[in-house]
């Protein structure tokens, strides 16, 4: 078999394919369904209810999506330029640790002052994370995957470090736990009593000044002339290696967003399992975004979506909610088959 | 405080520590070093393993023999690799982004058939794990006879491959196809050799021996399956390649440094008795391979079609 250009895909085509993928997704999570004993029709029925069908579903899912938006940002802005950042989970880790540095009274100030302090440390602290291996990569050649993904243990164990050290909190009864954010650093929530907050918007205009990063200013055009190819990019002259490690301080600084919204935002403090692995994730919701920025947040909704939603089935039809983790990789393998489908032709000789 | 800490290197317990925290590293290094070589980065290493701890484990929990549960754990991770070169060689996907979906599809699978399988059970259940096997004759041997040759059989098997790996790839026109394939593919094609089949079958049969790395987790140093056991163990395996720059050889001594590196960090924390936070020797594996990443790249010769997708009649 061979691939085959298509000439100009149509645009059905170039919906047809995705809409595959996703149909595709849902019939094997129908199989897993139905192995584990429960009805398909039922299950799904139980994950949309638990993911929009009321308004606490639907704050819950967007409370969800609003670290993956930040993560997915992350990647698809690494991705763009093939700087293969694996390491969003340390560096949202990096951007929660300095909201707990800046956050728990180290700064007395009003929170007009306090707030972007901690946003732009936080994102200094992820940006730095992910210089390391940038400059690895361009200056030693070193693949980046690798030392990303083996930071990440090593952060977290530094993290679980400073919890059980310098900053563990006195009050926290033993427990591998921060002080709280002082209420001046808190982000605000948005409504009421509910647990959607700041962060949320914060993560929208983020998406709104990636996107116009990215189509709109020199460096966008350069990232995406670098992950195109390369050496015609360096051959028209563009710095490839000043690319990658702007693409990095901006990727980093993204995914530490992630941590600020997560500890300044809903939990208040840092423990070890503010993240269930939102930087993996990521790579999936920018993925299934084909990498837009403005795509990452209708893509992080329907992730959180699948999460929040089958955690609620799962306490009802006793499907495990792992089942979310299925679909979602699912998603990402079927997702990047249908995009290639749409630009080529599969011709079997 | 400073002799204790060289003391360790003399005990014979803590050599047969280091080969027995190497045999998963080998088996999985080896997997990923002949997917390498066939042209093939194998980002799904880490679910492949965690796919292979729980099948072959699983295997003979439900009542199947040791080696049964092996060839069940080899068999599983080369369905997932048939997926992975699937989706990349013939269909040219990214192989970053395919290694990484493979990775979370392979682990969340696990994870959810290891609930649905064993939903009532609160506390890992236990199977008889393979024993040590002294094998006559040499196991004798004062020191080195104790470190190498009183191990479980899964460990022998693990020296065996890397034999049978060094053989094949530079003393059979097999071998030469898979290498070639790495490195030209359109002279793979000249022969008459599909170079599909060759990765193809190349990234099958290094994840059977990455699923087999992890079954050694669950079959032979420890008893039983527990969630996120595999640790990074398989991004570890990927440096280590780089390290023993493609060669069978090298990756081994390199799998067995790196094991006698990670024993000693435990013992080390002992001696020291808690002045050191613990995280910090748990850190320091990880560190260790970034520093040889960094040692080696300067002269790191990567197969030359290294993640180059191969389109028949193309040029």
């Amino acid at each position: 078999m061979r691939l085959e250009p298509k000439p100009a895909p149509s645009m059905a085509v170039t919906l047809l394919y995705p809409a595959m993928a996703i149909l595709a997704t849902f019939v094997i999570a129908a199989i897993l369904v139905m192995i584990a004993g429960a009805a398909p029709l039922q299950v799904f029925g139980l994950v949309i209810k638990g993911a929009v069908g009321s308004q606490f579903a639907l704050v819950e899912t967007l409370t969800r999506a609003t670290p993956l938006i930040f993560t997915g940002l992350a990647i698809a802005v690494a991705f763009r330029a093939k700087l293969w950042n694996i390491g969003a989970e340390a560096q949202l880790y990096a951007g929660a640790v300095m909201t707990i540095l800046l956050g728990t009274g180290a700064i007395a100030a009003p929170a007009f002052v306090l707030i972007p302090v901690i946003i732009v440390g936080a994102m200094t602290a992820g940006a730095l994370l992910l210089l390391g291996p940038a400059i690895l990569k361009t200056r030693f050649g070193v693949d980046e995957v690798v030392t990303t993904l083996l930071l990440n243990f090593i952060f977290l164990l530094f993290v679980s470090m400073l919890l059980e050290g310098p900053l563990k909190d006195p009050m926290g009864l033993g427990w591998p736990q921060s002080e709280r954010v002082v209420s001046e650093g808190r982000l605000p929530r948005i409504i009421q009593g509910k647990r959607l907050h700041f962060g949320f918007i914060l993560a929208i205009f983020s998406a709104l000044a990636v996107w116009l990063i990215m189509a709109k200013s020199v460096l966008g055009y350069e990232m995406r002339a670098v992950g195109h190819n390369p050496q015609a990019a360096r051959f028209a002259g563009i710095p490839v290696n000043r690319v990658l490690v702007k693409t990095a301080l901006l990727s980093g600084g993204l995914a530490a967003l992630a941590g600020v919204s997560e500890v300044a935002g809903l939990k208040g403090s840092l423990t070890l399992d503010i993240s269930p692995g939102f930087g993996y994730t990521g790579i999936v919701v920018a993925m299934l975004a084909l990498l837009n920025p403005l795509g990452v947040v209708v893509s992080a909704i329907f992730v959180a979506g699948i999460f929040v939603g089958a955690d609620a089935m799962s306490r009802s039809a006793g499907v495990p909610s792992y089942i979310s983790d299925v679909m979602v990789a699912t998603a990402l393998l079927s997702m990047v088959t249908a995009i290639m489908l749409t630009r080529f032709r599969i011709r079997w000789r | 405080m400073l002799l204790d800490a060289f003391d360790i290197f003399l005990t014979t317990g803590f050599w047969v520590a280091a080969i027995r925290i190497a045999s998963p590293l080998i088996f999985a290094t080896m997997g990923e070093l002949i997917c390498e070589r066939a042209g093939v980065l194998n980002l799904g290493i880490e679910g492949i393993m965690t796919v292979g701890a729980f099948t072959g484990w699983f295997t003979v929990y439900a009542g199947g023999d040791l080696w049964t549960g092996v060839m069940v754990a080899a068999l599983s991770g080369a369905l997932f690799g048939l997926l992975h070169g699937f989706l990349t060689v013939p269909l040219g996907l990214s192989q970053h982004v395919t290694g990484i979906g493979i990775t979370l599809l392979a682990t969340s699978l696990t994870y959810f058939t290891y609930r649905v399988a064993l939903s009532e059970s609160t506390s890992p259940p236990k199977i008889e794990p393979f024993q040590p096997y002294p094998v006559p004759g040499l196991s004798e041997i004062p020191f080195l006879g104790e470190i190498l040759f009183m191990q479980t059989p899964l460990t022998y098997l693990a020296f065996i491959v890397v034999a049978m790996v060094a053989w094949v790839l530079y003393r059979t026109p097999l071998g030469l196809a898979v290498r070639a394939a790495g490195e030209n593919p359109v002279a793979v094609e000249a022969q008459g050799i599909s170079v599909t089949a060759v990765r193809v079958g190349a990234v099958m049969v290094g994840s059977a021996l990455m699923a087999i790395g992890g079954a050694f987790l669950t079959m032979s140093a420890f008893n039983s399956f527990f969630f996120e056991m595999i640790n990074g163990r398989g991004w570890i395996c990927i440096a280590l390649v780089v390290f023993g720059s493609w060669r069978p050889g090298k990756a081994l001594i390199g799998a067995i440094l790196f094991a006698a590196f990670d024993a000693y960090q435990v013992r080390l924390q002992q001696v020291t008795g808690g002045v050191i936070p613990y995280q910090i020797f748990l850190m320091l594996p990880y560190v260790l391979s970034i520093v040889a990443l960094i040692v080696v790249a300067r002269r790191a010769s990567y197969p030359k079609a290294l993640m180059v997708p191969y389109q028949k009649g193309e040029r």
